[in-house]
Formats: structure tokens, C-alpha cells, sequence
């Protein structure tokens, strides 16, 4: 298997923001032109998980042709792992000082912590969760999915009622994962304090390498042999299934991948912003990371992350400037998008000659 | 059952001696009782003057009880004090005749406490059972049901046999029977508890379940025995609350999905704009109703009757708009439409958030969709349910009967089937494509119309109904209109029987789990389209 060089110079670029960054928020004195706040950072941080996220839905829906629109709720079910195990190291210095249980829990006069909870109290065990709840939920949903060949519209409408029930079933106080207050007012990670500049360039870090390596590991699988047969599902599922390739493997193996990705986005978000709440899983927001994606420019990897980081960036500076233009902006990307840049961003740069650098692979 | 119960009455009160109606000079001689010093004189007055049964003496009673009741100084006459225009003047107690000018201190204020202030709601009560009014009657009947003491069953008896209303009629046997069951002997108790099995509502269980803790022998075997039936009754009734609730939650996600089956399922374009064209027609019932006010102030009926043109009109329009300007561009890519109109109702949303403002608006529903039809005392149906009901139903047929019998419907169909043979025969499709959308969009106004009765007018009206709309356009099979109707009201039934057991969110997402399950079970819908054009 061999990557090509755009690859290799887009990596390096992930690579050096990862180093870059931290490096001008620590080194240099907050006076200096060049010094990265730490809002600022932990704000990159976010979009760095994003752009993880949207990396997922690119290799889905750009190499073989699945729209998710219910990925956030791997996401926030990554999420959720992950605050649960930032819940449990509260401990005793929550509101009502129970060492045992939860704030939410004492206010809804529980007595013992739910079964489910069980575990959370280790680092590695809600890691390990965040990536085995999302991957075993789209195991499961794309077995019974794919099995019975529901593909195309049917998918993306079945997907996203799933996360409409996800939204809706976490929204209740019963479920014992807050209700709709979700998850919050978290201490500390690893025994470092979340507030502390320390932690929140760790957590930086952490993205970036996270990042890296999911862009790494899509890239691989595009390039392989793998990659191959799922662009051919993408373009013509029936012709591949008639030559013999098990087109429903494929598509579990690459979906359920993607949801663990998202998961894994998810548990690197959560510490980050320090809330997960039941929103995440609402309908909107899985729309909103295609649209990264399909601004970005599908099936190529690289433009999933720049329009995951972009849209993001247009968002923190548009919600703040000018909270009222925000949702035309949106809405007006993505009637345009769809209407004149139909290829996305790398799509377009490749049609001006740029294919080669950025190593664009566009849908015809 | 009527026969029944009149029987009983009759025996129960064979013993009572039924007053005639007092006559004018004998009430009047026991209005001056009011005018006794001591109180208890009064409050026997006063109970004279209810048992009497004449209508005429609620307004002097209502007086008293308000300190109205006056007595003329000049010559002792019981007179009601009246303000008007500022300046007080006597009245007739009996006929209302006026009676002059009242004159500062010309009269003297007949005192209450408060144990007479009762026993004067009592009264009152007793005699508005003879009101004209039919509905005061019926109200003051069933009022009576939980309060009335012993001394009310001579009213109530004679009111029963002077009743010609049988609604009325109905909540007096029944309320009669209640004030037996506490106060009679032990035979009328007996009876009384037979009676009631005629009422099956949950007053009566309570009532019937108080007195089952004190009940003895024959009297707590006959108690239980109506409680059993009226329990099975009562079982019955919410089963039929269930399905009235069932479908009227079927009939709006009908409303909402309908368009949807028609520009999703004729066209294959995935509107998420849909919602938005709902929440425009409810924006447009509001506007319609605050222009239509500025000139006829009050017509609410008319003002939501033409809210329903309009709201077609203006949906409709904005539909061929948006199928002209943005989607035509992106047929044969569902997938990319799916995100313009997405993008197209994030805008839509926030227009109309800044044009008419976050909050909700109000939308004045004409006075008889306002109120219900109560069956018994179990079941009630709400009007603007039922008006909601029967306007999908009308919805629906007229779009079927348009789509099967119209010369539009014909090149519809044609189109749908195979386009490029419809092109063929000289059918012009981007035109019938144009139109299509715009009759969708315009049911979704139609929808917005209805929904606005029953929801928030908000920019997020449509939000809430779009996910719904899309499970059950494709629950139902794409491209059949009698599929949605069966997918939207098995969608809503559903949810409604599931909630009692489950609750409303939990039996939500059992739903929503169940469509999934099937759709992995029949990927095309309950109704598939059969041949080619299942297989794009």
C-alpha cells in the first residue's frame, strides 16, 4: 500500500499545528503578537475533534456512498463514556459532597449507582467504551441495515431517527445519564486539573495526534485494495455485489470503523468543552457535520477536515458578530454548496489544476 | 334505562308530598320571613323560599347574598338596590318592576353571617336547577353531585319531574341517586347504588368507592357490583380515548406527511424544507387573521376559512419558487437535496424568526372548535380534534380524487412512472415537476392551517414534525398516498396505546425503534411500488 505525497505533506502539516500551537501558547509571553491564548487553543482543540468527526462521515459517505445522518449520536455516545468517567472523579467535591453518586443522582434521591456506571471510575475502561458503544451500536444498526440492503435515502432517514430516539431517550431523568442537563461541572482528568493550561494543551495534543492518526489509518484504507471496492459500492453497489465482493461486509467494516471514530471524537470534545448533553444526539447536528463535509469536499479526506474547521471557525466568529446572519449563512452554504460547488472546496481547487497537490478525489 | 331510573324515582318518592308551584301572594308572604330579627328565622325564610321551587325567588336570594337586599324604611318593604349610572334605585325582589329613586339612608341593609351565607349557596344551587336556561341547569345538576345535603332532594325530585331536557334530566337521576346513596335509608341506599350503574364516570367510582368502606351486607355487594360494571365501562371509554387520541395524532402526521408523500414520493426529492412550509402556513393563518380583524373585527370563523386559500396560495407559490430556483438543479441527486433544502428551512427559520420574532404567536380559534363533545362522563372529544380529523380526511380525498381523476393527476402519474416516456408523448415534466412541488408545499400550508389550532406558532413549528412526516412517508411506502394514511394513522394509534404502558417519550422512541425494525423488515414500505420504478 502506498501514499501518495499530498498525504504525506498533509500529515505533516497536522503534525506541525499539533507541535506549533501549543509550542506559541506555552513559549511565548502572552504579550507577544504570536502567543496563542488558551481559549483560543482549547477552541482549536474542539475543532481538531470536529474535524476528527467529520473525517468519519467523509469516509462513509465519500468512499462508499452511506449518508449517516446520525453520526453525531456516535459522537455523543463517545461523549458520554467519557463524561461519565470525568462524573466519577468528582467524587466527593460535587454540590451535595456524595462520594458515591453522582450530583444528579443525590437530586433525584437515588440510592445506588446504576449498573451501567460500573467501571467509569477507570480511565481506560471509559476510553475503551467510548470507542466499543459507538462501534457496537453501528454494528448492530448496520448489520440489520445492510443485511436487508436499506440503502440510499432509507438509510439516512432510519439513521437519523436513530438519533432522534437516542436524543429523545437521553432526555430522560430515568435513564440515570442526567437528563437534560447531561453531564458537567467536571474536575479533573487523570488527576490534572481540566481548567489548568497544562491539561487544556495536553487535551490539544491529544486531538491533534488523534486527528493524525485517523487521517493516517483513512487514508490507508482508501489507498488499499479495501479502498478500492467501497468507491466501487459507492458507484455502483449492484455491479459490485454481482462480482462476487460481499458488499454488506464492506459496508459494516467502514460504518462501524467510522462510529468508533466518531466515538473516539467524542470523548476527545467532551473534556475540551466540558458539557455533554443530550443536544448533541439532536437531529441537526448530524446534518450539520455533512455539511462540513460536503463544503470541505467528499471523498477526500483532507477537504472533510478543512470544512469541519472552517464551518466551525465561521461559526464561533458569525454566532458571537452577528448571532441573527449565522443560520442564513449556514443555510445559504448549504443551498450554494450543493448548487455550485458540488465537488466542495477541494473539489473545486482540483478542477483548477491544484488535483495533484491536494490529492482530490471527487465524485464524478 | 331512562324508564328504569323514572320508575325507581317514582317509588322513592311516592312518599313525598310534591308541592305545587307556590303562588305569587305565597311566596311573596314568605319573602317577608327575610325581614325576621334573629338569624335562624332568617335561614328558616330562606329555606322555605328554596323549597318552594320558584324560580323567582333567585333574584331576591342573590341580592341577599350580595347585600343588595334592602328594606324600605318608609314603609318596611323588602326592596333590591341597584346602581346605575352611579345612582341607586329600588327594584321589585319578585317581578323587577322598578320602584323609584333610592334615596341616601332611605334603607336599611338586611344583615348575613355567615352560616346564612351557606345556607344561601345551598339554595341558590337548588334553584337554579329551575332556570330557563338549559345550561344553568345542567351545570347546577351536576354541581350538586358532590355537595348536596339531605334538604336538597325535594328540589331535586321536583326538578326531575319538571324536566323536559334529557340531558338534564340524566344528570339529575344521577346526582339524585348520589345524594340517596349518602343520606337515604338503608332501601333508597340500596337502590340508589343500582341506579347508578347507569352513570359509568369516574365521580361516581370515587363516590361508589367511599362508600363501599362503610357499606354493609346487601348494600356492599350492591355497591360492588356497580363498581365492577362501571369499571369495565370506564376500561372501555379510555380504550375509545385512546383511539379518538390515536387519531387525531394520526390525522396530523398525515397533514404533515402528505405533502411529503407527493414531492417525496412522486418526485423523489427529499424536502427537508418541508417543515418550514408547514410553519409558513401556520405564520400565514396568523396573518390572514390579523388583516382580516383589522376590518371585521371577531370573524374568527371566516378569518380561518380563508386562512386555508391562502395558506395554499402562499405555500404553494414559495414551493414552485424553490423548485424553480434551487431544486430542479439536483434532481437525480437526492442525497444533494436533502442538504439544499435543509439549508433552504435553516433559512426559512430564521426569516421568519426575524421577521415576526421568536416567540410564539396567537392564532384565535373560532368558538365552536374551542370546547367538547362529552359522550359520558369518561369521554370527552375535543372540537378542534375532531375538526382536525375531518379536515385531513377532506385533505386526503380531494388529493387523491385530484391525483386519480384530474388531467394534472394523469401527467402526474405518468411522470412518476417513467418520465422519459412521459416526455415522450409530449407531457412537458419539468412543468408538471414545477407544479407537483407546488401542490405539495401547499398541502404543507393546508397542514400549517390545522396545526396552528393545536401548536405553538413558532419558527420551530416545523421542526417538530418533520422527523415524524419522513417515518411516515417511508413507513408507508414511497410514492402511494393510501400507504401514508395507514402509515400515519398506524404511527399514531401506536404511539397513543403504547403511551399509557410505556409513557409519552418512552413509547416515542419504542415507535421510532419499531419503524426501524420494520423498514430493515421491508425496506421499501408497507406499500411498494412494483416494477421499475421501485429500482432507482
Amino acid at each position: 500500500m502506498k501514499l501518495n505525497a499530498s498525504t504525506w505533506i498533509f500529515a505533516a502539516l497536522l503534525a506541525g499545528i499539533t507541535i506549533i500551537v501549543p509550542t506559541l501558547n506555552l513559549a511565548l509571553p502572552e504579550t507577544s503578537a504570536l502567543h496563542v491564548p488558551t481559549y483560543a487553543l482549547s477552541l482549536f482543540g474542539k475543532y481538531l475533534s470536529f474535524a476528527l468527526l467529520a473525517l468519519s462521515v467523509d469516509l462513509i459517505w465519500g468512499y462508499c456512498g452511506i449518508l449517516s445522518l446520525g453520526h453525531g449520536a456516535f459522537f455523543a455516545l463517545g461523549g458520554y463514556a467519557m463524561g461519565m468517567h470525568l462524573m466519577r472523579q468528582i467524587g466527593e467535591r460535587g454540590v451535595y459532597g456524595n462520594a458515591e453518586l453522582p450530583d444528579f443522582m443525590v437530586f433525584l434521591n437515588w440510592q445506588e449507582l446504576p449498573w451501567y456506571w460500573y467501571g467509569f471510575d477507570s480511565f481506560g475502561f471509559a476510553l475503551a467504551m467510548a470507542m466499543l458503544v459507538p462501534g457496537a451500536l453501528a454494528l448492530i444498526f448496520g448489520w440489520f441495515a445492510f443485511r436487508s440492503r436499506v440503502s440510499g435515502v432509507y438509510l439516512s432517514i432510519i439513521t437519523q431517527a436513530m438519533t432522534f430516539a437516542l436524543m429523545l431517550a437521553f432526555f430522560r431523568n430515568d435513564m440515570g445519564f442526567g437528563g437534560n442537563n447531561g453531564l458537567t461541572d467536571f474536575k479533573e482528568i487523570l488527576g490534572f486539573d481540566l481548567h489548568s493550561q497544562g491539561t487544556r494543551v495536553a487535551l490539544f495534543i491529544a486531538s491533534g495526534i488523534a486527528l493524525l492518526a485517523g487521517f493516517v489509518l483513512c487514508r490507508m484504507i482508501v489507498a488499499s485494495k479495501l479502498g478500492k471496492i467501497l468507491v466501487g459500492i459507492r458507484d455502483a453497489e449492484s455491479r459490485t455485489r454481482f462480482l462476487g465482493y460481499r458488499v454488506e461486509h464492506y459496508k459494516l467494516f467502514v460504518f462501524t470503523l467510522s462510529a468508533v471514530m466518531a466515538g473516539i471524537a467524542g470523548a476527545l470534545y467532551v473534556p475540551q468543552v466540558g458539557i455533554i448533553n443530550p443536544g448533541e444526539f439532536a437531529p441537526a447536528n448530524s446534518i450539520e457535520i455533512v455539511v462540513w463535509v460536503a463544503l470541505g469536499g467528499r471523498g477526500t479526506l483532507i477537504g472533510a477536515i478543512m470544512g469541519a474547521v472552517l464551518v466551525n471557525l465561521a461559526k464561533s466568529y458569525l454566532t458571537a458578530a452577528f448571532p441573527e446572519i449565522w443560520l442564513f449563512a449556514l443555510g445559504g452554504l448549504f443551498v450554494g454548496v450543493t448548487l455550485f460547488l458540488p465537488k466542495g472546496i477541494a473539489g473545486a481547487a482540483g478542477s483548477v489544476g491544484l488535483a495533484r497537490l491536494i490529492g482530490a478525489r471527487g465524485r464524478p | 334505562m331512562p324508564r328504569r331510573i323514572t320508575l325507581s324515582l317514582l317509588l322513592l318518592f311516592a312518599a313525598v308530598v310534591i308541592q305545587a308551584p307556590a303562588r305569587a301572594d305565597q311566596t311573596a308572604d314568605q319573602l317577608t320571613g327575610l325581614t325576621a330579627k334573629s338569624f335562624n328565622a332568617k335561614i328558616a325564610a330562606v329555606e322555605t323560599l328554596a323549597a318552594s321551587g320558584d324560580a323567582r325567588v333567585v333574584a331576591p336570594l342573590t341580592a341577599l347574598l350580595e347585600g343588595r337586599l334592602h328594606i324600605r324604611k318608609a314603609d318596611g318593604a323588602i326592596v333590591i338596590v341597584k346602581t346605575r349610572n352611579g345612582e341607586d334605585f329600588f327594584f321589585d325582589p319578585l317581578t323587577g318592576a322598578p320602584l323609584g329613586e333610592a334615596k341616601p339612608r332611605s334603607s336599611n341593609k338586611i344583615r348575613l353571617n355567615n352560616r346564612l351565607r351557606g345556607v344561601l349557596h345551598g339554595a341558590l344551587g337548588a334553584l337554579t336547577l329551575f332556570s330557563p336556561e338549559v345550561a344553568q341547569r345542567l351545570t347546577a345538576a351536576q354541581a350538586m353531585f358532590k355537595s348536596a345535603g339531605a334538604e336538597s332532594l325535594l328540589p331535586l325530585a321536583k326538578a326531575y319531574l319538571q324536566e323536559t331536557d334529557a340531558s338534564v334530566r340524566a344528570a339529575l337521576a344521577r346526582t339524585l341517586a348520589a345524594v340517596r346513596l349518602r343520606h337515604g335509608s338503608d332501601e333508597e341506599k340500596l337502590l340508589a347504588a343500582k341506579m347508578l350503574a347507569d352513570f359509568p364516570d369516574r365521580d361516581v367510582r370515587d363516590l361508589l368507592a367511599n362508600t363501599a368502606q362503610t357499606a354493609q351486607g346487601e348494600l356492599l355487594a350492591a355497591v360492588a357490583r356497580t363498581s365492577k360494571g362501571i369499571e369495565r365501562r370506564l376500561s372501555f371509554f379510555n380504550i375509545l380515548q385512546y383511539l379518538f387520541q390515536g387519531l387525531s395524532l394520526g390525522s396530523v402526521l398525515l397533514l404533515a406527511a402528505i405533502g411529503l408523500a407527493i414531492t417525496f414520493g412522486v418526485m423523489g426529492v427529499i424536502n427537508m424544507a418541508h417543515g418550514e412550509m408547514v410553519m409558513l402556513g401556520a405564520y400565514t393563518t396568523h396573518v390572514a387573521q390579523v388583516i382580516f380583524h383589522g376590518y371585521f373585527p371577531g370573524a374568527y370563523t371566516q378569518s380561518l376559512l380563508l386562512a386555508i386559500p391562502c395558506a395554499f396560495l402562499v405555500t404553494g407559490l414559495f414551493g414552485i419558487l424553490l423548485e424553480r430556483s434551487v431544486i430542479r438543479f439536483l434532481y437525480g441527486r437526492p442525497l444533494e437535496t436533502l442538504l439544499a433544502t435543509w439549508g433552504l428551512s435553516l433559512i426559512l427559520q430564521q426569516f421568519v424568526r426575524s421577521v415576526f420574532g421568536p416567540t410564539n404567536r396567537e392564532v384565535i380559534a373560532p368558538s365552536w372548535m374551542s370546547g367538547s363533545i362529552e359522550i359520558t362522563g369518561g369521554l370527552a372529544l375535543t372540537n378542534n380534534r375532531i375538526c382536525i380529523i375531518v379536515f385531513a380526511i377532506l385533505v386526503f380525498l380531494v388529493l387523491t380524487l385530484l391525483i386519480r381523476y384530474t388531467d394534472f393527476g394523469l401527467r402526474m402519474r405518468a411522470v412518476t412512472q417513467n418520465r422519459a416516456m412521459a416526455d415522450a408523448v409530449g407531457i412537458r415534466s419539468s412543468w408538471v415537476d414545477a407544479m407537483t412541488f407546488g401542490l405539495g408545499s401547499g398541502v404543507a400550508g393546508l397542514a400549517g392551517v390545522a396545526l396552528s389550532q393545536i401548536d405553538n406558532v413558532s419558527p420551530n413549528l416545523g421542526q417538530g414534525y418533520i422527523i415524524d412526516s419522513f417515518l411516515v412517508v417511508v413507513f408507508g411506502g414511497v410514492g402511494n398516498l393510501w400507504g401514508t394514511l395507514v402509515a400515519a394513522l398506524t404511527l399514531g394509534l401506536g404511539n397513543k396505546f403504547l403511551e399509557p404502558y410505556a409513557g409519552a417519550v418512552l413509547g416515542k422512541i419504542l415507535i421510532l425503534v419499531l419503524v426501524i425494525l420494520f423498514i430493515q423488515k421491508r425496506p421499501r414500505g408497507l406499500f411498494a411500488l412494483k416494477g421499475r420504478a421501485a429500482e432507482s
